[in-house]
């Protein structure tokens, strides 16, 4: 059957001589695609559908937060003001900012220009480790006041809210305790989608170091874009995961009458 | 290869050539985001009623929106891309929805 291999592959001068047939072969335009272009659009459509896959498991998340703020809004409402509204608008400002230098980044690899790409790259990195370190911020603040879903969880600031020595008024409406204690539901709800976020921003900060050193290399400034764009994708999906859970857990429910 | 080979899609009326997008073009969008952040904190501080989630989301999906558009540069990519994107959204609120209206019907009459 040797002949249906010969019938298929036929043994060429190519074949033959290969090394008279050294091909250049650019990283922007691999030998299994046609064109540059058809590879660009390839790398897209790819990770995008990588990305649709990330809004159906964050989309869970969300879901479970929508129904369960439904059924025990109350508990949502008076944990959701444990949450510090400077500390996430901050937050949200850095995050923002870092994507802004990532989509720089993708500029100065476009237009070949390799210590600005390498720049923008170290201060997305810088701004990504500065939203981390709030949130770790945020994080211990929870674990002093026992706000940790769990054994050690401590409901009592629920049950009995402290007054506010200026107004002489309870600082928080007082739950039954029955929904004081779903008021772990929304704590639970908010480590797993913020710490999920969390981790989605660590392993990001480990591929910008990765990327970083390659840009450095000038791997990236030379015609060969699309590991940063697509990582730029990934980056900017995960600033738009934040732009839903800031309004959602800090914001909505606000309630400025206590 | 017949004569309407096209690998880079060019022939096509869907075909959408590359784009550089502008410093100036990213500076504008970080500023609206920025501008539009501090506007859903002002927001979150006055009463009201039920629309404070609203005016919140509201304001989230716009961010999205232009964070899509432009961050992720959809605005400049072809039809395909576009409706790729398009469809994971809308799939998203198919589930969305239909899981919502099976805990919504389910104590049906009950209440």
């Amino acid at each position: 059957m040797d002949n249906a291999i010969v019938a298929t592959r036929p043994h060429t001068h190519e074949t033959a001589v290969a090394a008279e047939h050294e091909h250049v072969v650019l990283p922007q335009h691999r030998h299994h695609f046609e064109t540059k272009e058809q590879q660009r659009e390839a790398a897209t459509f790819g990770m995008w559908l990588f990305l649709l896959t990330e809004i159906m498991f964050f989309g869970g998340l969300f879901f479970a937060y929508l129904l369960y703020r439904n059924w025990y809004h109350d508990a949502f409402v008076v944990s959701s003001n444990q949450l510090s509204i400077p500390l996430g608008a901050a937050n949200t400002a850095i995050l923002i900012t870092s994507g802004f230098f990532m989509a720089l980044g993708v500029w100065a690899a476009e237009v070949q220009k390799k210590s600005l790409l390498v720049l923008f790259l170290v201060l997305t990195t810088v701004f990504g480790v500065a939203f981390l370190g709030i949130k770790a911020v945020e994080y211990h603040e929870k674990w002093e006041k026992h706000h940790i879903p769990g054994s050690h969880f401590d409901v009592s600031e629920f049950i009995n809210p402290p007054v506010n020595p200026k107004t002489g008024k309870l600082t928080e409406k007082p739950l039954a305790p029955d929904m004081a204690q779903k008021t772990q539901v929304f704590f639970f709800l908010y480590f797993a989608m913020t710490g999920m976020h969390a981790f989605h921003m660590i392993l990001g900060i480990g591929l910008l170091f990765w990327l970083t050193w390659r840009a450095n290399r000038g791997e990236f400034s030379a015609g060969y874009v699309a590991p940063i764009e697509n990582f730029g994708l990934y980056w900017h999906f995960v600033d738009i995961v934040w732009l839903f859970l800031f309004p959602l857990l800090y914001l909505i429910n606000r309630h400025p009458g206590y | 290869m017949s004569e309407f080979h096209d690998p880079s899609n060019v022939l096509n009326p869907e075909h959408a050539d590359h784009q550089i997008i502008t410093p100036v073009t990213y500076g504008m969008v970080f500023l609206t985001l920025l501008i539009f952040t501090g506007i859903t904190v002002g927001a979150a501080y006055v009463d009201l009623g039920i629309f404070n989630p609203v005016v919140a989301l509201a304001i989230a999906s716009f961010k999205a929106v232009v964070v899509i558009l432009f961050f992720m540069h959809v605005k400049y990519q072809s039809n395909l891309i576009k409706l790729t994107v398009a469809a994971g959204f809308f799939t998203f609120l198919v589930l969305i929805t239909m899981t919502m209206s099976d805990y919504i019907s389910r104590a049906w009459g009950l209440w």
